[in-house]
Parts: structure tokens; C-alpha cells; sequence
């Protein structure tokens, strides 16, 4: 509805009983109409993803920390990433060790954060990773008090089942396309395999974190494929990426997508997936700056991560901390989480 | 300072602005006096980057 109340586009009035009383998702083809928005229903479409997720989440924000254990040097060829081996990225191969990483996760638990996800560039763990993955989870669990999550890449069943026994809380793997435009972006692995470990992930207890990038090309009908098709697995976290074309790799040159595009994609997630956490993850400075971060968090957004990314910078902590106590968003606390 | 730290072309040559912009939201990826590709580490609260010839960088 725009402000002065005399028009309301059919979808956001479809949306707002379906979605805010029922607590039932649109579907694709009801996502591609809200893509469509003009841009003067945006600020309605925000609105309504704003009730909708304090109607079925609540009005905690989570807050994450990642950090990168391997860095670069991955033999697989995602289009959008400079730690692909593949591309003439600038991007070096380095390990973080020991000490620095319960230092990041002391560091991100100083926030009030209650996930630290602990991300490696590769196709999927080896036994060496394995084996510093147990070393650095039993050191962390040892000083910090924090969630642990990792994002390694596709799993074996017996890879599945070990970190269930290190207690790791959640693992992230995206699908990072929809279906249909998964082939352009990625030739080394398929959808189907990024399926499975997915699947393998939720039989075994672990918290599932899938979600994706949007922004690389694909159509407004693709970003809205990729949002169905998460929300039929279902995960209990979706962290929404924006590409931030990287120099070297084939989505290099691709332009930044406009903010309200953006927005539009926010709204969007949050009414076909009323109650997952939504995180916003990489790209939303770059994409929406300062005003987007609010915009997003008034928008349907539930969840941040704080600090820097894995190559990348973030806005500093204390803004993105300091935003939420004004909001009046409290910070989701770690016993509740558990 | 030779070379940009983004792009790690001659920074008398071209221009670098946007490369100023993207590196107040990235760290350095190139030596700026030598243009070697340094090995950056991204922790939450900062970053480093190492030339093997000149040092350490931080931020
Ligand atoms: S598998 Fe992960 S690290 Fe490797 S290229 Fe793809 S996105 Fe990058
Ligand atoms: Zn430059
Ligand atoms: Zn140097």
C-alpha cells in the first residue's frame, strides 16, 4: 500500500492474509510478482516482510561471526568467488591457526554474538581438515562460550556424523542458484550434490544454514526459483548474499545490483520463508551502504553478521550493534539458542 | 608507494579511484611498492597482509 492508503497492489494483499495471518509462504510464481513491484510499493512490501517476521519470529536478531580457517586456492569453479583456484584472482592460499582462531571466536563472542561460523575454501574436508577442525572446535569449546557452525563444503555421511559428535551446532552449505541458472554459475559440482549434503546435514540434528547469492545475472523468475526452492528445504537459516563481483572471476564485470532490487529481494525471502532466520551476509555495504542495513533490518532481515567477512571488510561491529539497540532489537542470547 | 594496493597496476598510470573506494571495504591485496600478491588474512576485527619482501601490513 503506498502511504496515502488509496492503492494496494493484489500481491501484497494476498500476501499479508496468507503470508502475516497464516504463516504460509507465497510460492514462485506469487515471488516473481512481488519482484515486480514498482518501486513505490517497495516501501510496502518492507512493512509487510517487517510484520510478518515480528509476527512469526519474534523481534531478536541473531548475530554471527565467521572467519575463514582456509583461505583460497578451492579446485572448485563457483563464478562468483575469488578463493577459486581456478581464476586469476589476487586472492592468496593461507591457513589461520590455532591461537588466532579462538582469538576470532573470543573476538566475536565480545559482541554478544552466539554463532561462530568457522568457513574453509574447499570442495570438501580432507582428513588433515578434519583433524584441525576437531583440534580448533575443542580449543574454542574449551575457552568460549559461543555456538559453533562450519561451512566446509559437501559432506560424506561419515563427515556428517563426526561433527555431530564435535558438537557442532550448525553447518552452512548454499545453494547458492536456483536450479535452473546453477549450471552458469558452477560447473565443477552439481545442484544435486549441494542438495544432498543439505539433506544429510538436517537428518543428522545439525541446525541447517543454506541460503545464496542473488545479483549474478540471474532472472527476476531465477531469484525467485532460488527462494522457493529454499524454502522447500527448509533450512532453519537462509543468509542472503549480494554478489560483490570480484576481480578475476567470470562474474567479475557484472554490475552491482541497485539497492532497490535488492530490498526487493529481502521483502521477498521473508514472505516465501515467514519463519527462518534471515541473515544478511556479504555484499549488503557495497549493495545498500549505510541506510540499506537499517532498511534491511526494518525489512524482513532477523539475523547479521558482524565484523568482516572472509575476504572482505563488514561495517564495523559496534554500528551494526549499536543499530540494533536503537531499533530496539534485542540480540538473540546463546541459552536460548541451544 | 608505486603501485595500488587493489588493483596492483602503476598508480601513475589510470585512475584508482574507485580502487580507494573498494579498499576502505577491503584489505590491500598487492604490495604497493613492489606489487607482489601479499597473503591477506581476514579475522572479524581486523586483517593483515604480508609482502615477502617488505613486511606486514595490518588493519
Ligand atoms: S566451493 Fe566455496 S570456496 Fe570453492 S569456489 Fe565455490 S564458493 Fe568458492
Ligand atoms: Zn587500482
Ligand atoms: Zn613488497
Amino acid at each position: 500500500m503506498s502511504k496515502n492508503g488509496d492503492h494496494v497492489s493484489s500481491i501484497l494483499q494476498t500476501a499479508r492474509t496468507q503470508v502475516l495471518a497464516e504463516g504460509r509462504g507465497l510460492d514462485r510464481d506469487q515471488l516473481v510478482e512481488i519482484l515486480q513491484l514498482p518501486d513505490e510499493d517497495v516501501p510496502a512490501l518492507l512493512e509487510l516482510a517487517h510484520e510478518v517476521r515480528m509476527a512469526w519470529c519474534g523481534p531478536e536478531v541473531e548475530v554471527e561471526g565467521i572467519v575463514s580457517l582456509k583461505t583460497g586456492g578451492c579446485p572448485e569453479d563457483c563464478h562468483f568467488c575469488s578463493q577459486s583456484g581456478l581464476f586469476q584472482s589476487p586472492v592468496r592460499s593461507v591457513w589461520l591457526d590455532i591461537p588466532e582462531l579462538v582469538e576470532s571466536a573470543k573476538q566475536t563472542a565480545k559482541t554478544g554474538a552466539s554463532e561462530f561460523c568457522i568457513v574453509a575454501a574447499v570442495r570438501g574436508p580432507d582428513r588433515k581438515l578434519m583433524d584441525q577442525v576437531r583440534e580448533g572446535i575443542k580449543a574454542i569449546q574449551a575457552e568460549v562460550d559461543i555456538n559453533i557452525a562450519l561451512s566446509l563444503g559437501m559432506l560424506t555421511q561419515e563427515q556428517v556424523d563426526e561433527f555431530v559428535e564435535m558438537g557442532v551446532h550448525r553447518y552452512n552449505h548454499n545453494l547458492e542458484a536456483a536450479k535452473s541458472y546453477f549450471p552458469q554459475v558452477v560447473t565443477t559440482h552439481s545442484y544435486e550434490e549441494r542438495w544432498e549434503t543439505c539433506q544429510m546435514v538436517r537428518e543428522a540434528g545439525m541446525e541447517l544454514c543454506c541460503g545464496g547469492l542473488i545479483g549474478m545475472g540471474e532472472t527476476l523468475e531465477q531469484r525467485a526459483e532460488l527462494a522457493a526452492e529454499l524454502a522447500a528445504l527448509d533450512p532453519h537459516e537462509v543468509p542472503l548474499n549480494f554478489l560483490n563481483p570480484r576481480p578475476g572471476t567470470p562474474f567479475g564485470d557484472q554490475e552491482v545490483m541497485s539497492s532497490a532490487d535488492a530490498l526487493r529481494a529481502i521483502g521477498a525471502f521473508r514472505l516465501a520463508m515467514p519463519r527462518t532466520i534471515l541473515r544478511y551476509a556479504g555484499g549488503r555495504e557495497l549493495t545498500l551502504g549505510d541506510l540499506g542495513t537499517r532498511d534491511g533490518l526494518l525489512g524482513g532481515i532477523n539475523a547479521v553478521i558482524v565484523g568482516n567477512y572472509l575476504t572482505t571488510l563488514g561495517r564495523d561491529a559496534d554500528e551494526d550493534l549499536n543499530l540494533l539497540t536503537e531499533l530496539g532489537m534485542p540480540i538473540r542470547e546463546l541459552s536460548k539458542t541451544l | 608507494m608505486t603501485y595500488c594496493g587493489h588493483c596492483g597496476e602503476d598508480l601513475a598510470s589510470g585512475d584508482h579511484a574507485r580502487c580507494r573506494d573498494r579498499l576502505t571495504m577491503e584489505p590491500p591485496r598487492f604490495c604497493t611498492h613492489c606489487r607482489r600478491r601479499m597473503v591477506v588474512q581476514v579475522v572479524p576485527r581486523g586483517w593483515s597482509a604480508r609482502c615477502v619482501e617488505h613486511g606486514v601490513l595490518t588493519g
